[in-house]
């Protein structure tokens, strides 16, 4: 058997219909079109045939725009991120080859590719692009030099690299939450992270907001959570594994403190100056902008990691970030974070439980403040790392889109063909599914099994 | 010019005499004055007594007449006034009854002291009737009955002694003895006994030949936070004159069995010092530069494992200028007159009395903590100092107000002062805890006591203390609300770590002030890690913010639930917002886990024809009716449950279409017990 076949990203295009204003301008349409070598003409076929979808489903159901398109080889996803801008994603189905009466031929897996999932990666797409570059419209709008130039150059700027690393085949419900994994912790040591990212704000003027991460959970946020959701992403996907691999390769080389005794921390920028012995510069700060649901601004993210923990800190853009500045972070951050650290690691090391394998395992949502649990899911990266199958996952999906649809509670329970029970809860807007995989199994020890689990998982919070 | 500016400046002061000094008769050719520092009086000895003797003290003003049989050596009070003891002469004391007709006894009765060819160093007056003679061969104890004018030997120890110096207060009288005066012993005379302590040595300094190493004037007793102190200044002689210093070393004594040098208190000069004692603190005088300096022991200093040393407080400064009340050119008119402080004719006493006998005045050496606080710059010193004040609860507050007013710099050292102040509060709490639990146990008694022992000089400022002054003052705009925030925080951080139950009013103030920012994923997560402990008031105060945030409703629920006794009210809240379903669902659960089992059906009905779902309400009706059955065997409901409207309801509702099967199926399920 040959490699699993997989869903591949076909088309990617941004455009305004609202630039074209007489017929034979189409091509001012088009914002941004992946792959770029197709043609010209191409791109404006297929942006005509999205915009005419879009247009014609639009008359049986006003104001609500069309999300996406099933075709036999394709899926195709609709997105309207700002007024009259739509971002437009279409992936190929998988296919393989089979053998029928003598004959070969194509099979389009069409149930491989949920639609929710894609919708949830496509809507990623665009708040990332809006976290570090800003929105389409504050873009257009900038004082300096905003033009629809300005917006395809950044455009072409993000996602000719950011298309690169979506994983399509390994995305599932996940994306779909877009949820934060927070730490469990006491009332106590989350109050001393509290006050002690009071402190940072209080000393560092400049500083405007924080948050605190222990290794890939979240500890405290001050950013709202729709803004921290985005962050969350960029840090546990991206930033962070990035420099733990530079970390790891970078062990055997001498620290950068030249003596054990000049550095009492392990404090160390993962964004900003590599060094802070370093003459040469600050290194480059990533800017982001925020705070869309109020007055959007535009902060530089600082990310400062000792041990274990994470601190991201947004710094006012006005601020001139010379070394002076870092250091009396480093030296302000570095002792008093390495101190509270041991503190939350201790605290950590209590709440560890083992799950065996054999057990039961959930996945919890809650959309109000976007936290997430799994068990299903042995790390937050998206790399297929999961205990169960992707059928199990694509179900879970499914649950979720139906459970959408209900009002304020309610239960699903299917059972697959492979002795998977799949239980999607739903109470008190939070979401809770079971994996149960048993053979012989009733219903009524399925509901117990699960009765069970919400006692001992859920037993602080309101869900019945 | 001069005393003007310095009237200016005059908040500086941070030490001052008393405003109404006891005035009397300066010394002279013909008046002889004594003190008798036991009971605080001055006695004014005129001719020998024979025109009169004026006694002056904090409550007393008399004045007698007694015969003249040669110069008074000293002259002293029993403790309850009833006996006079005048030394005239080396060998002895004598006697004489003051009568309740404040008039002295005619007849006079005398002891002379025992040791043969001693002289009497001096004589102080112990417990009752008793007095304890001080001779340069040892001490010996009497027992005086003025009713028989008889004077009884009780006790007596034999020893060479130079000096000696006694304290009322701890009953302590320290003897200087050996040939260069620095062999230490100490006496704890208790009623009718005499107790020694360890013998103890003082480090002899190179000194002249025929002067002690120790002289009685650099030698005070006192009390310290309840722990007898002898306080010695010791000077060291450096290499030049210049570079010459002061110490002061502060022996304790532990249980009146040990003495110890504990503390070393750096003056950083050289010259003539007094010491005075006020409210704790020893403060020390210093003439040639006309300056105090306040030393506190409780206060952290530098230990080098034995011994901690101490620098001052603050900066040295002089005492308040003075002026006193003098009478004008007429009777009538008065005038003030600037008094010379650090006067070469000052003596000081303990703990804390200046006599100056040229001007014949008495002043109590008094703190102004106002200034103090100016002059302290650190801030968490001040609180640690203000905190071992008297009387000082209302000035520790304005600092702490002021403290919030320099935010967000002060954010700094809010954390440490708060638990300065909260680890008091928590062994107050566990203190109060204790005595309502009764005598602690056997094995900890000890601990128990020393705890509270440190605990009476440590000032308590409780939550509600910092609520009503400091948290909820700031709704008047002071500082930004986020600011408020982290206070409050901060606050409740330090209260959690000392395991000190935290009151909902802070908690409330939490939440409003978190909600006034608009700060509501905050709130949130401090839910979420239950900063905030649950209580009804709360989830109600939740609940009303849901139309500012509607995670609100969530967290009220989740509250609700693990209060444990809120079923109804969570009943309540479900079907306020037409969730009949899960309201039934919750109400199963309660009655699965035998929690509850009364419910009002009529509230569940009423919702389900409100909501106009005609199966919902035929889901409810019949959920009851199983009820009814389980409870009372049969459909019904009871009459006082009121539920007829919505028997009728349903009759309406269903009867047409159903009439045939529905008495068919309550025949059925007259027989199901759910």
């Amino acid at each position: 058997m040959s490699a699993k076949p997989e869903i591949t990203l076909e088309h990617f295009y941004v455009f305004n219909g609202t630039y074209a204003k007489k017929e034979g301008e189409e091509e001012k349409k088009i914002l941004y079109y992946y792959p770029s070598k197709i043609d010209l003409d191409s791109q404006i076929k297929n942006i005509g045939l999205s915009e005419a979808i879009i247009k014609f489903t639009e008359s049986f159901n006003p104001g609500q725009a069309c999300d996406y398109c099933h075709t036999h080889k394709t899926r195709q996803i609709y997105f309207q991120p700002e007024p009259d801008f739509w971002m437009v994603m279409i992936v190929g189905v998988p296919r393989v080859w089979k053998v029928k009466d003598g004959t070969q031929f194509m099979e389009y897996q069409n149930e491989e590719v949920s639609s929710n999932v894609c919708q949830a990666i496509l809507r990623q797409t665009y708040t990332m692009f809006r976290l570090f570059m800003g929105s389409f419209d504050t873009i257009l709008n900038d004082p300096e030099c905003g033009s629809v130039l300005l917006l395809k150059h950044k455009l072409d700027h993000f996602y000719s690299r950011y298309l690169l690393s979506l994983k399509l085949n390994n995305s599932d419900i996940l994306d779909v939450f877009q949820g934060l994994q927070f730490l469990p912790l006491d009332k106590t040591t989350f109050l001393r992270v509290q006050c002690f990212m009071n402190l940072v704000e209080a000393m560092f003027s400049q500083v405007k907001y924080t948050a605190f991460l222990y290794n890939d959970q979240l500890v405290w946020s001050g950013l709202d959570p729709e803004d921290m959701q985005v962050v969350y992403n960029y840090l546990i996907s991206t930033l962070l594994p990035a420099y733990l691999e530079k970390e790891l390769h970078g062990g055997s080389m001498p620290r950068n403190s030249p003596s054990p005794f000049t550095s009492s921390h392990y404090g160390k920028f993962v964004t900003g100056p590599s060094s802070i012995n370093e003459p040469n510069g600050t290194g480059k700060l990533p800017r982001v902008y925020i705070n869309y649901s109020t007055i959007p601004i535009s902060l530089y993210l600082v990310v400062y990691r000792a041990l274990s923990a994470t601190i991201c800190l947004f710094v006012d853009s006005k601020t001139s970030l010379v070394m002076d500045f870092f250091k009396s972070l480093d030296t302000f951050l570095g002792p008093q974070l390495t101190t509270l650290v041991s503190s939350v690691a201790e605290q950590c090391s209590k709440h560890v439980t083992i799950v065996a394998d054999s057990s039961p395992k959930y996945l919890y949502f809650n959309k109000l403040n976007l936290a997430y649990k799994s068990t299903i899911h042995l790390d937050n990266r998206r790399c297929s790392n999961v205990l169960t199958t992707p059928e199990v996952l694509r179900i879970i999906t499914d649950i979720n889109n139906d459970t959408n649809k209900l009002k304020e509670a309610g239960e699903v329970i299917i059972k697959t063909m492979s002795d998977y029970w799949v239980v999607g809860k739903l109470s008190n807007l939070r979401e809770f599914f079971v994996v149960i995989q048993q053979k012989n199994a009733n219903l009524i020890e399925i509901d117990d099994e699960v009765k069970r689990l919400c006692e001992q998982q859920l037993k602080s919070i309101f869900f019945h | 010019m001069e005393s003007s500016t310095s009237e200016d400046t005059g908040d500086d002061y941070y030490l001052e005499l008393s405003a109404d000094p006891i005035r009397f008769e300066s010394v002279s050719f013909l008046t002889n004055v004594f003190f008798d520092d036991s009971n605080k009086q001055v006695f004014a000895v005129r001719s020998g007594g024979v025109t009169g003797v004026l006694v002056k003290g904090p409550n007393q003003n008399l004045s007698f007449r007694m015969e003249d049989k040669g110069p008074v050596i000293s002259i002293k009070f029993s403790p309850d006034m009833n006996i006079l003891a005048i030394q005239r002469t080396n060998t002895s004391v004598e006697f004489v009854n003051y009568l309740p007709t404040r008039e002295l006894d005619s007849v006079e009765y005398s002891q002379s002291c025992k040791g043969k060819n001693a002289s009497i160093l001096g004589f102080v007056w112990t417990h009752g009737n008793e007095i304890l003679l001080v001779t340069d061969h040892g001490v010996e104890l009497f027992q005086v009955t003025p009713e028989k004018r008889t004077v009884k030997a009780l006790k007596s120890l034999s020893l060479g002694v130079n000096w000696f110096v006694f304290c009322p207060q701890s009953y302590l009288v320290l003897l200087s003895s050996g040939t260069i005066g620095n062999q230490m012993q100490a006496l704890h005379i208790t009623p009718g006994n005499l107790h020694k302590l360890t013998k103890f040595e003082m480090e002899a300094t190179a000194t002249k030949p025929g002067k002690l190493a120790v002289s009685e004037r650099d030698v005070a007793l006192a009390v310290l936070y309840d722990i007898p102190c002898i306080i010695v200044l010791r000077h060291q002689q450096g290499a030049s004159r210049s570079n010459a210093t002061t110490f002061v070393y502060v022996y304790t004594v532990h249980k009146m069995m040990t003495i110890k040098r504990s503390h070393i208190l750096k003056l950083d000069m050289s010259g003539r010092f007094a010491i005075n004692v006020v409210d704790n603190l020893i403060i020390v005088h210093h003439q040639a530069s006309k300056t105090s300096m306040i030393f506190d022991i409780m206060l952290p200093g530098v230990s080098d494992g034995t011994v901690i040393y101490h620098t001052s407080v603050a900066v040295p400064k002089p005492i308040k200028p003075y002026n006193l009340k003098v009478p004008g050119a007429t009777l009538s008119e008065h005038i003030f007159q600037p008094c010379q402080l650090y006067s070469p004719n000052w003596v000081v006493f303990q703990p804390n009395i200046v006599i100056d006998a040229k001007l014949g005045c008495l002043w109590y050496i008094e703190l102004r903590l106002d200034a103090l606080v100016k002059v302290i710059r650190d801030k968490i010193l001040l609180v640690e100092f203000l905190m071992q004040r008297k009387d000082a609860k209302q000035i520790l507050i304005q600092v702490l107000q002021s403290f919030m007013t320099q935010m967000p710099v002060s954010l700094m050292e809010m954390p440490t002062i708060f638990d300065k102040l909260n680890s008091v509060y928590r062994s107050h709490l566990e203190n109060e805890i204790q005595s309502q639990m009764g005598t602690p146990l056997q094995s900890n008694t000890k601990s128990v006591a020393t705890t509270l022992e440190n605990l009476k000089h440590k000032l308590l400022i409780d939550q509600s203390d910092i609520y009503t002054h400091i948290l909820s003052k700031f709704s008047e705009g002071t500082i930004e609300p986020k600011m408020v925030v982290w206070v409050l925080l901060e606050y409740i951080r330090s209260l959690a770590e000392h395991g000190i139950p935290v009151q909902h009013y802070l908690h409330e103030l939490v939440i409003t002030t978190l909600v006034h920012r608009k700060a509501y994923y905050q709130l949130h997560q401090l839910l979420q890690y239950h900063v905030v402990a649950d209580s009804k008031p709360l989830a109600c105060l939740l609940l009303s913010l849901e139309n500012l945030y509607p995670a609100a409703h969530q967290l009220a629920l989740d509250m609700l639930k693990r209060l444990g006794n809120a079923h109804e009210e969570i009943i309540e809240v479900l079907l306020s917002k037409g969730h009949i379903l899960p309201a039934l669902s919750f109400f199963r659960y309660v009655r699965s886990v035998g929690m509850a089992d009364e419910i009002s059906a009529r509230k569940f009905l009423e919702a389900g024809k409100a909501s106009n779902d005609p199966i919902l309400f035929h889901s409810v009706f019949k959920f009851f009716e199983q009820r009814n059955v389980r409870l009372h065997n049969t459909t019904a409901f009871t009459r006082g449950e009121h539920c007829q409207p919505y028997v009728q309801h349903f009759k309406y509702l269903f009867r047409e279409t159903d009439n045939g099967c529905n008495s068919d199926t309550n025949s059925n399920v007259s027989t199901v017990s759910t």
